[in-house]
């Protein structure tokens, strides 16, 4: 299960990355008000990662990275002073 | 001369304001070595996000950006929304959360300490500092160039190129010495807030003037020259020059010290989670309108002579003097926010990669930050310095820093996520894609390119190549924390 969202945001990564220029307009030269329609879709598309960045932060941030075996070595170092800490791993409130 | 006054007059302004800036931070700094790298690892949304933002973009955005725009049409646009929108982004979860944790962890404030421990190696520690000052040395260097140059222009030479690039690094070693990163985060934070609200003011300006979008852009596509700007690839832009430059450019940015250092600095897991959404938009809203500039700029009946900078000279043509003198001090924010950054990093990586373990390893930590102070000076004197007599070697350096810096990307991604990675592994893919590229620069029998691939993405895969390999036929060294990244981790 893990693996497979895993494996899921990598590919929407590779997809992001992939059409972020939009390869499939290559040559063309059509304007739409006032710029060539290639970077109307670059711009639409910055706007949509944007949001899937948003909706990984929020669902799955950590994946990959924090380890998922509840060993509890909770903090390794002692804090300095006025460092915030988030209360807890993963879905927490914007 | 009112003009030349004007202008002085609203770029000292704005030193001082910067300046100011800086006492304020100052007066909220500790005395360690932690408070003046990182500022207590306590930067919010806002403030990390401008000041990561910031200290990426350097003249370039205002100046060379522009001109390329201006020469070969406005596709970099899309180079610079894939290199800094998406791929720094995504390496700002994967590289950037996980050297986050680490450091909450374990408290490390410099990527050569984060390896070094790992590796159980001071060497490859300094070894990863001192890679790290070879590239960063000449690009503060030609930062400063870049300043001392657009103010000789701008007030017509009444303002020496020596003394334009002094005046600017007396300003900035006096607030990074003064309040560290803090300091340089604040000020980078109104300096990229600034270049934001005057690019776009530029833009409308010169829009306005010109008749709108569609206006400009039927001029671009009247004239024979300028006809194929508008249509997406050229001889200059191809598939592979674009994704070369996007993808060196990238994985170099996460791993040129100021950048990499800010992953140590968020506040919070939520700092980091905000900033990842807003890279992609932060991207468009600036690229678009200064690159679109630039390219429309070609259709405008503006003369610019050969190798002068496209911008100035149409605001100049559109604008009133006060607002072409704000731009270029937008610019000058530009080159300063990346400037003191760099500083603050090189300094750091001197201090704790390379004094602290081979010179003097009883250093207490306020001693380490005093010398720190002096660390920023010395550094900011020594590239001014170098940039009166402007060195070709070093140039060429700066010039290709991106790349060399994206060398290190791949080994330490492979140290961050593969668990069979061994010292031997990493230190052999270090040096054996750094001498690829160092020779791919010099040594005329290595090609810079190959097959439209540039030597520096080549050198990337070489390295990658070099430290699985390595890694596989070598077993980890005895005292190899091979554990310490991945147990344990954010499970708080």
């Amino acid at each position: 299960m893990h693996r497979n969202e895993l494996g899921f945001w990598i590919a929407v990564a590779v997809v992001l990355a992939g059409l972020t220029v939009p390869w499939f307009l290559w040559g063309s030269a059509t304007v739409v008000a006032g710029l060539p329609v290639w970077l109307w879709w670059h711009v639409g598309w910055m706007g949509l990662a944007s949001v899937v960045f948003w909706v990984f932060a929020q669902r799955a941030w950590g994946i990959g990275i924090e380890s998922t075996g509840d060993d509890g070595s909770s903090d390794g170092r002692v804090g300095g002073p006025g460092r915030t800490r988030e209360p807890q791993t993963g879905g927490d409130s914007p | 001369m009112r003009a030349v006054t004007l202008q002085l007059t609203i770029i000292v302004g704005y030193l001082l304001i910067a300046l100011a800036i800086g006492l304020v931070a100052y007066r909220l700094t500790e005395r360690t070595a932690e408070d003046f790298y990182l500022a207590s690892r306590t930067l919010g949304t806002v403030v990390l996000l401008f000041t990561t933002f910031a200290t990426l973009l350097s003249a370039f955005t205002f100046f060379a950006g522009p001109n390329i725009a201006y020469a070969q049409g406005p596709e970099w646009i899309l180079v610079m929304g894939l290199m800094d929108g998406i791929i720094f982004a995504i390496l700002w979860y994967v590289i950037g959360y996980k050297q986050w944790l680490l450091g909450q962890q374990y408290g490390y404030v410099t990527l050569g300490e984060m390896l070094g421990d790992r590796f159980g190696s001071r060497w490859l520690r300094g070894l990863v500092a001192g890679i790290s000052l070879v590239w960063l040395f000449p690009y503060v260097m030609l930062q400063q160039v870049g300043a001392g140059t657009a103010l000789e222009a701008l007030t017509d030479g009444t303002v020496s190129y020596e003394l334009g690039a002094g005046l600017i690094t007396v300003f900035m070693i006096l607030y990074v010495v003064a309040a560290g990163m803090r300091g340089v985060a604040w000020t980078d934070t109104l300096q990229g807030a600034f270049m934001l609200v005057t690019t776009w003011v530029a833009l409308l300006w010169v829009l306005a003037t010109v008749g709108g979008p569609s206006a400009a852009t039927a001029a671009l596509a009247s004239s024979p020259d300028t006809a194929g700007f508008l249509s997406l690839g050229s001889s200059y832009y191809t598939p592979q020059w674009m994704l070369s430059t996007a993808i060196t450019i990238g994985f170099g940015v996460a791993m040129f010290p100021q950048v990499n250092q800010r992953f140590f600095a968020a506040g919070s897991k939520a700092v980091l989670k905000r900033s990842l959404a807003l890279w992609p938009i932060l991207c468009v809203l600036l690229f678009v309108p200064s690159f679109m500039l630039g390219a429309w700029a070609a259709g405008l009946e503006v003369a610019i002579p050969e190798g002068a900078n496209v911008l100035p000279l149409i605001l100049d043509a559109y604008t009133p003097t006060w607002f072409a003198a704000l731009i270029i001090a937008g610019a000058m924010a530009a080159m300063m926010s990346s400037s003191d950054s760099m500083l603050l990093s090189g300094s750091s990586y001197f201090t704790r990669d390379l004094y602290r373990p081979f010179v003097d390893r009883g250093l207490s930590d306020s001693r380490e930050g005093l010398l720190a102070r002096g660390g920023v000076a010395i550094f900011a004197t020594a590239a001014f310095v170098a940039s009166l007599f402007q060195p070709a070697t070093l140039f060429e350096l700066g010039n290709a820093a991106f790349s060399g810096f994206a060398q290190l990307a791949l080994p330490v991604l492979l140290a961050l996520y593969w668990r069979k990675i061994t010292r031997a592994g990493i230190t052999t893919g270090i040096l054996a894609s750094q001498g690829f590229y160092m020779a791919s620069l010099f040594v005329a029998a290595v090609p810079g390119s190959y097959a439209g691939w540039s030597a520096g993405l080549v050198g990337m895969g070489l390295g990658l190549l070099v430290t699985v390999v390595v890694s596989l036929v070598t077993s980890p060294a005895a005292d190899e924390q091979r554990a310490i990244y991945f147990d344990g981790l954010g499970a708080d």
